[in-house]
């Protein structure tokens, strides 16, 4: 009966709370055990609610919640072995780190001595051995932040939420405690459920990134098939990385489409998993940015890149690296190339530059 | 709060005494910083030494002086009404019984008080009808201290409405005199009285607790005893140690409801040097107030010891 699985899966979960809206709305999703699964949206599209939810301080209005094979609608979050980090931390001002780490174990009745062992043992792995008899108010935001960790994983938790845990921090430590997360989740091989609105943090940690909006899973796949190949155009913008334009179906030709532009030719994109186009619909096409190769105009387009809009030079961002080029190919829409540092400065463009903005034919991707 | 005026006002003034390190050329700075320093303090002052510092110092002068047993008083410096105080057997029996009403009265609005402060913060999760509630309160304030202690008489009396509901039940043959002018009368318009004083601070120490910490504690399997136990009540001690300053120096510096409510069966310490002053006898009047206003500053020293409030507050 008990398992210690911590396989999570959400089937038609949904949560009103004025019983009008659903904050979330019907959402299915299996998380596997052992898994790193980071949603990410925009403020007030329910990922908290979601986290809140398989945590059980919030019930869902319809559906199931089943961690490792049991239903755990209304149970308790000790009967379901799931422990929450909170945004903000939560750590109680008036116990000391030990105390704090050990609060846990107290109530489950353990003894003195071996609730102090124990916590002692996890503020060892967290490394703030020196701070242990500190209170919250006395220790820094990334000490806080680990102090909440250890707090969270002392009852040996099957699943660990972690909501908003790494927003408080400013940027360079928001890197580092990232690394820590990561650690401390293949340390402890239990699955952690991670909300965010920092793409950035989703993709560097998860094996499951899911995106959502508006109380709906919008895609839910692996960093780098949500990153590299979105679903949707909502998907792509919120990603980013992504340049998206949309048309309509000139002619379909075998195994691709051509999309109506005001370039000259249209622009070629290659039919993948979407089966069905025809001349006529609206489709929107994804291009990463870092796939755009700028060509001064009247110049030689590399060989394998047919597509190419003619475009200006709205502004140039130096990013160490590459350089964020700006243009207005799309009108009202933003269009950006990633030029690797080396290649743009061997030829830099400046503000106004007529360009053309062209990409190898096989990298354009067809949304949904 | 007051409190933490108070010492930033004297902090104010301390730092506003030119010491003996300050260099001649920062004279005028000083001055005029010490003219704004006294401004600031001004409105404290003004209310302070002739409704505070003057009376205590009357006071004390008085409890020194010698009497002719007719009211007039003999300038001069004699113990001898210390002596009296302390020698006299009926001291310590008033102060037993006024440590006994003080203490009953503490232990009831402290239940009382957190439990209503608890309610109100964590159970009612509409905050208008919280505030109503909070109103609700203070209902009792809204009539004189007389008539509250008045009304408690078709209530408890001999005739009042709990002994002519038991006698109608049965469940007793004669009316419990007990009720009304007694000991636990006295109790009773205390409580009635003062668990307000404990409401407030609590309510308000309590109000600032942030709810996620409620619940990481669910989170860690915590019950609502427990929750209660390890984090509302010891968050909560700054409002439980104002609620306890209150309570304590009102009950002990009070005669008029023990005089009331026990019928004159009972005396308090105050209702003591009360009688000394209505037979002129000043000093030994003045010594006995003299010696409770050391009581229960040691008291309220001590409340201030196990819990610093200025710490709590600013937290």
């Amino acid at each position: 009966m008990k398992s210690d699985r911590g396989d999570i899966e959400l089937a038609g979960v949904c949560k009103s709370f004025d019983g009008v809206t659903n904050v979330v709305d019907g959402v299915n999703l299996r998380i596997a055990d052992g898994a790193y699964c980071c949603f990410i949206g925009p403020s007030g599209c329910g990922k908290t609610t979601i986290l809140r939810m398989i945590a059980g301080h919030e019930d869902p209005t319809a559906g199931e919640i089943v961690i490792g094979g049991q239903n755990v609608v209304g149970l308790a979050p000790v009967q379901r072995r799931t422990a929450m980090m909170f945004q903000s931390y939560a750590l109680f001002p008036h116990l000391t780190v030990r105390e704090n780490i050990a609060f846990a174990l107290r109530v489950r009745g353990m003894s003195k001595a071996d609730r102090l062992r124990a916590a002692d043992a996890m503020i060892e792995k967290v490394r703030l051995t020196q701070f242990a008899d500190r209170l919250p108010a006395q220790l820094s935001g990334g000490q806080q932040q680990r102090v909440a960790l250890a707090r969270a994983a002392i009852t040996e938790p099957r699943v660990l939420l972690l909501d908003e845990p790494l927003s408080a921090l400013d940027e360079q430590l928001r890197v580092q405690m990232r690394q820590e997360l990561r650690r401390m989740q293949q340390e402890l091989g239990i699955t952690f459920v991670h909300v965010t609105h920092t793409q950035l943090e989703a993709i560097a940690l998860a094996d499951l990134v899911v995106v959502m909006e508006q109380g709906r899973i919008k895609q839910a796949g692996a960093a780098r098939e949500v990153y590299a190949h979105p679903h949707d155009r909502y998907v792509a913008e919120f990603m980013g990385g992504q340049n998206v334009l949309s048309g309509r179906v000139e002619k379909v030709n075998g195994a691709s489409f051509t999309l109506a532009q005001a370039a000259p030719s249209g622009i070629e994109v290659p039919l993948q998993a979407r089966s069905t186009v025809s001349v006529g619909d609206k489709v929107d096409i994804a291009v990463r940015r870092d796939d755009v190769v700028l060509v001064r105009s009247g110049k030689e387009l590399p060989p394998g890149y047919t597509n190419s809009l003619p475009s200006r030079v709205l502004a140039i961002e130096y990013q160490g690296y590459f350089v964020k080029v700006m243009l207005d190919t799309v009108p009202d829409d933003a269009f950006v190339a990633y030029v690797p540092e080396k290649t743009f400065f061997a030829d830099p463009f400046t503000v106004g530059d007529v360009v053309m903005a062209t990409w190898a034919t096989g990298s354009a991707l067809p949304l949904a | 709060m007051t409190r933490r005026c108070k010492r930033s006002d004297f902090e104010a003034f301390a730092d506003m005494q030119p010491g003996p390190s300050s260099a001649p050329s920062l004279a005028q700075t000083t001055s005029r910083a010490n003219l704004a320093g006294w401004l600031y303090v001004s409105p404290l002052v003004l209310v302070l030494v002739p409704f505070f510092v003057a009376p205590i110092l009357v006071v004390l002068a008085a409890s020194f002086f010698a009497t002719d047993g007719f009211g007039g008083l003999t300038p001069g410096f004699t113990l001898a009404s210390y002596v009296e105080v302390l020698h006299s057997a009926l001291t310590l029996k008033l102060y037993l019984a006024t440590i006994k009403f003080t203490l009953l009265t503490w232990v009831f609005t402290l239940i009382i008080g957190f439990f209503v402060a608890y309610f109100l913060v964590f159970h009612v999760r509409n905050q208008l009808l919280a505030i109503g509630l909070f109103l609700l309160c203070t209902v009792p304030f809204w009539t004189s201290n007389i008539i509250r202690m008045i009304s408690w008489i078709p209530l408890l009396g001999k005739e009042g409405l709990i002994n002519q509901a038991l006698l109608a039940t049965g469940v007793i043959r004669q009316p419990l005199e007990v009720l009304l002018f007694s000991d636990l009368a006295v109790v009773i318009a205390y409580v009635h009285q003062l668990t307000i004083f404990m409401i407030v601070p609590i309510f308000n120490s309590m109000a600032r607790i942030d709810k996620k910490l409620i619940e990481a504690a669910i989170d860690a399997g915590a019950s609502r005893f427990d929750i209660m136990r390890l984090i509302v009540v010891p968050m909560s001690k700054s409002g439980i140690a104002l609620g306890t300053i209150f309570v304590v120096s009102i009950v002990m510096g009070d005669f008029f409801v023990v005089k009331v409510m026990s019928g004159g069966g009972s005396a308090s310490v105050v209702s003591a040097f009360y009688e000394d002053v209505g037979v002129l006898q000043y000093p030994t009047a003045a010594a006995s107030a003299v010696l409770l206003t050391l009581v229960l500053v040691a008291i309220v020293s001590l409340i201030l010891r196990t819990v610093d409030i200025r710490q709590e507050i600013t937290r």
